[in-house]
């Protein structure tokens, strides 16, 4: 059951990562600007379901699984972020690849802990 | 056809998220580690298989359900960030440092020796 659950909102995030990357980009732009969309979104989304409404509403805990792990997880990818970082580089846009990881690792990180602030209610830790 | 597309990327991300969580609940099960080992496992897995399936010069909607759709729901971004962060916030940050290292250095590594092998194999 969980697992139509995860898999039905694994549909919905996957299919929702494709229509941001469709309808709001152009394909034309060499900076994956889609995925890094998509991610910091979901991570800011993912820390802020976990930390907070997903405690504050007492939903089922499948219920639970299935919007963190199946509809925020597809929402957001890890493999394309890979593949489009190594075709920067076989392309030779060093520079925007290395923009590209750093925005990745700090802004992921920064979402992420947004999402935890948000509920907390703290400014800076 | 776009709803088409958006209809194939969702029935590849239905298989890939329920993938991933059985892969994770696998690998939780068994190995207790000190990083979150099932989501850096499973991100370096798809890393590669993605790079492959670009290096094969997988189009179309063949691409658009094991790549963007499949692949692209087994690993995941926001677990990856949030998994990192906790390691943080515990202060643990060799674990941190080292989870980060070869989430990003592993991942990239792979998606480039799968694009060579696919390119490889055609």
């Amino acid at each position: 059951m969980v697992y139509l659950l995860v898999g039905a909102a694994g549909f919905l995030g996957a299919s929702l990562r494709y229509c941001v990357g469709v309808f709001l980009f152009h394909e034309s732009t060499v900076f994956p600007f889609a995925t890094l969309t998509v991610n910091l979104l979901g991570s800011f989304l993912l820390a802020w379901l976990t930390t907070g409404l997903l405690i504050r509403f007492s939903l089922p805990s499948h219920i639970k699984t299935a919007l963190g792990t199946g509809f925020v997880g597809s929402f957001t990818t890890f493999s394309t972020l890979s593949v489009e970082t190594v075709n920067l580089f076989l392309h030779g846009k060093l520079v925007l690849a290395f923009l590209y990881i750093a925005a990745s690792i700090f802004g992921g990180l920064w979402m992420s802990r947004l999402g935890f602030q948000v509920e907390k209610g703290e400014g800076t830790e | 056809m776009t709803v088409n597309h958006i209809l194939i990327v969702g029935i590849g991300g239905f298989f890939g998220a329920m993938s991933r969580f059985w892969v994770s609940q696998v690998i939780n099960k068994r190995i207790k580690a000190k990083v979150p080992i099932a989501t850096l496992f499973i991100n370096l897995l798809g890393s590669l298989l993605l790079g492959i399936m670009v290096g094969l010069g997988l189009n179309g909607n063949l691409f658009m359900l094991l790549g963007t759709g499949f692949m692209g729901a087994f690993t995941t971004f926001s677990t990856f960030k949030l998994e990192g962060i906790q390691l943080h916030l515990d202060r643990r940050k060799k674990a941190f440092f080292l989870y980060n290292f070869f989430g990003y250095g592993g991942g990239i590594l792979l998606a480039f020796i799968g694009i060579e092998l696919g390119l490889l194999l055609t």
